[in-house]
This record gives C-alpha cells, sequence and structure tokens, in this order.
C-alpha cells in the first residue's frame, strides 16, 4: 500500500542557500512526523513545501500516490495547517473567526461548543481577539484545527506561548487525533515523546 | 452551485465585519475624495463656466486617486496576521474568495463615492441630469478601477512600502477608465449624446469582472512563495 503523503529526496533552495537536501518520508494513517532542527533550519519552509506555498527545487509531494499539483483542492481539503502566525482577524471575535473558518468548510461536523470547552476557552467567546494574551489566541487557532475536521494536520511550533498544560493538551489532542486514523505533521523545538508511531525528519 | 456563492458571501461579509468595527481606514480614501472636490471650486473661482468646464475632470481624477490610496490595504492586513496563508491552503478556489474581497473593497471604498458624488456635482454647478451621467460613470468605473487595484495590491502585497509601484501598476490600466468617464460626462455637460461611454465603461467593467479574479488569485500565489 503507498503512503497517503510522501516525499522522496526534497531539495528546497531560497535564494542562493540550499535549505535542504535528501529528505524523505512517507506518512501513513495514525503516523506522527516530527521535524527536527535549529531555528533558520528550514523547518517553516518545508511545511509550505509541503502545502505547495513554495516550489521544491527537487523532488516531489505525493498525496495517496499522485502529485499534490494535480489534486490541489482535494489535498487542501483534507489538511489543517497551524501557522506560526495564528490567521484569526484581531478585530473579530472568536466566534466571528470561526464561523468564517466553518462557512469555508461545510462539511465539518464538529460543535463549536464541545471543542470551546475543551480548549478552555468558552468563556472568552464574546471578546475581540486583540484583547486575548497571545497563549489564549493559540488555543483558537487550535479550535480552528479542531473544527477543520481535517485528516492532516500541519502543526508549526504548536506550543509557541502556551502554559504547561496548553502543551500538554496539544500532545493530548494529537494523539487522539493519530488513534482516529489521522496524520499529524509537526515542526517542533522540544522533544516530542508520545506513544504512537513516529518518525523523524532531521534538519541540517 | 450555491456552494461557491456561500463562499463569495462568506469572504465579502467578513471583510465588511472588519471595516464595520474599525471605519477610520477605509474613510480615509471619501475624505480624500470630499476635500479635493469641494477645495477645488474655491480655487479655480466661482464662475459657473469655469466650474463646469473643470468639473468632469477634477472629480474623476479624485475619485482614481481616492481608490489608489485604499487599494494598498486590500490584502496587507491578511497578510500581516496570516489569515492570507490561511486562505491559500483553503479547501475553496482562491478566485471566488479573491472576488468576495474585491467585492466588500468596492463596497467599501468604491460605492461611498458613487453616492457621494452628486453633493460633489452641485460644488461644480452641475446640472442634475449631468450627476446622474456622473453616478452611473463613476458606479462603472470603481468597479473597473476595485478589480484592476486588486491584481496589483495582490501582486505586491509581500513588498514592504509597494504603494508606489501598486500606483505604476495600476495607472496604466486605468486610463481607459478615466479617460472614457470623465469625457462621458463632459460630453453630457455639453448637451452631446453620451450612451457610448457608459456602454465602454460597462463592457470595461464586464471585462475585468470576469478575467481578473484569476489573475489576482494568480498574483496572490506567486507573492507568498
Amino acid at each position: 500500500m503507498t503512503a497517503k503523503l510522501s516525499g522522496h529526496d526534497l531539495t528546497l533552495v531560497r535564494g542562493d542557500r540550499c535549505l535542504f537536501t535528501g529528505v524523505s518520508f512517507a506518512l501513513e494513517s495514525e503516523n506522527l512526523l516530527v521535524l527536527e532542527g535549529r531555528n533558520g533550519s528550514g523547518k517553516t519552509s518545508l511545511l509550505k513545501a509541503i502545502v505547495g506555498m513554495i516550489d521544491l527545487e527537487e523532488g516531489e509531494i505525493r498525496w495517496n500516490g499522485r502529485p499534490v499539483r494535480e489534486v490541489r483542492q482535494e489535498f487542501f481539503g483534507s489538511l489543517v495547517w497551524v501557522a506560526h502566525r495564528t490567521g484569526l482577524k484581531s478585530d473579530l471575535n472568536l466566534v466571528e473567526n470561526l464561523r468564517f473558518e466553518s462557512n469555508l468548510r461545510p462539511e465539518s461536523r464538529h460543535d463549536m461548543d464541545a471543542v470551546l470547552d475543551r480548549l478552555g476557552i468558552q468563556r472568552l467567546r464574546k471578546l475581540p481577539l486583540r484583547s486575548l494574551s497571545a497563549g489564549q489566541q493559540r488555543r483558537v487557532a487550535l479550535a480552528r484545527m479542531l473544527l477543520a475536521d481535517a485528516s492532516l494536520w500541519l502543526m508549526d511550533e504548536p506550543f509557541t506561548n502556551l502554559d504547561r498544560e496548553g502543551r500538554a493538551l496539544v500532545l493530548d489532542l494529537v494523539k487522539e487525533h493519530l488513534g482516529r486514523g489521522g496524520m499529524c505533521i509537526m515542526a517542533a523545538h522540544q522533544d516530542i515523546d508520545l506513544d504512537v508511531a513516529t518518525q523523524r525528519v532531521m534538519l541540517q | 452551485m450555491p456552494g461557491l456563492f456561500g463562499v463569495l458571501f462568506a469572504t465579502a461579509r467578513r471583510d465588511l465585519t472588519l471595516v464595520w468595527k474599525r471605519p477610520g481606514d477605509s474613510l480615509n480614501p471619501l475624505f480624500f475624495f470630499a476635500m479635493v472636490a469641494s477645495l477645488f471650486p474655491l480655487a479655480v473661482g466661482p464662475t459657473p463656466e469655469q466650474l463646469q468646464f473643470a468639473g468632469p475632470g477634477v472629480l474623476w481624477v479624485a475619485a482614481l486617486l481616492a481608490m489608489l490610496l485604499s487599494l494598498n490595504s486590500l490584502f496587507m492586513s491578511d497578510f500581516e496576521d496570516g489569515s492570507l496563508e490561511q486562505l491559500l491552503v483553503s479547501p475553496q478556489p482562491l478566485v471566488v474568495m479573491a472576488l468576495g474581497k474585491t467585492i466588500a473593497h468596492w463596497l467599501t471604498s468604491g460605492l461611498p463615492l458613487v453616492i457621494l458624488s452628486p453633493v460633489m456635482a452641485l460644488a461644480f454647478q452641475m446640472e442634475l441630469e449631468v450627476a446622474g451621467v456622473l453616478m452611473v460613470t463613476l458606479a462603472l468605473g470603481t468597479i473597473s478601477l476595485s478589480l484592476l487595484g486588486s491584481v496589483g495590491a495582490a501582486l505586491t502585497v509581500g513588498l514592504h512600502r509597494g504603494t508606489a509601484l501598486l500606483s505604476l501598476l495600476i495607472l496604466p490600466l486605468s486610463m481607459p477608465v478615466l479617460i472614457f468617464g470623465a469625457r462621458t460626462v463632459s460630453l453630457a455637460a455639453a448637451g452631446d449624446a453620451y450612451s457610448a461611454g457608459i456602454y465602454a465603461l460597462a463592457a470595461y467593467a464586464v471585462g475585468a469582472l470576469t478575467l481578473v479574479p484569476f489573475a489576482t488569485s494568480a498574483a496572490l500565489r506567486i507573492s507568498n512563495s
């Protein structure tokens, strides 16, 4: 059986600097892929290359065995990207932000109240995002990720600004997601040690 | 397909809500238009002949520059807070979302100019019928300007201080709009037949509406890579 998401011998050049070369991975259901490396080693760039925002010098990302370029809309429908910047509007409140996202994914069947309870942000519903702390905004971004109901999670430094309890929550969520047959790619500084099938890519 | 209309509506509504919560930024172009159009008659002098002669051109140039002023912000805040990246990896077509944002931009910057223009026409001693022609040409013209501007804004969104470049990109494309718009109002003021100009502006707007969203979405992908 072919892997759901795979990349073979990937090389990425930005400007005249080669960020990484010879990176390969093959991700199946219930797999976690951890991208490790120092600051500036290309973790975020690899995530951007996976979603096709930047072009690879060599190599190709495949989704269900087909190049991502050919199945872009289908691929985007099954992924959600928690980027470094939250992508939320600071002038809108939590519900307005999340409702916009759910309008873009009408087929998602998650209950917003349950998700907000889980992340402990239920009481922040009416506040504009501007007045929330960075950690709370990160939690809203996680709420959007859950509501998207996607099978592939791309997480860029998901622990940024989160407290100890929040970091444990992220790990729990990832574990549950993988238990339901999902996939996750995570760029992280800290050691991720979960009881799941984990691959690691070390970027130099 | 009702789904795509839902996406168009949701994108436009989000931008309109943002403007509603923070109206100051989008009122700036309108103030600019109102100031130019009301200061000009004071500077030129009060004789009706002079004002009627200069009126169409001045109002149209003021409207064009006001639209240019407002364009820079079209994708800027989305770029800064990362929501543009999210739109790029969204399961919905980027073309539709780009069009939704452009529609919201026109509703908050183009439409107020159109509504205000008859008042400004009074300052230039225009007759009622001429003011009506001015409104129609501005309505069609600002639609084209919003759309053309969205390509420029999408191309320059990643650049700091891209305003000058944006103007350079947009101005050549907007010349036909300015020429037809101002000329049509002048013809109406002189009592000549003016409908051809309105048809030309309408054709330009329809052409832009059909083709430009695809260019905008392609430009957004380029400037974010």
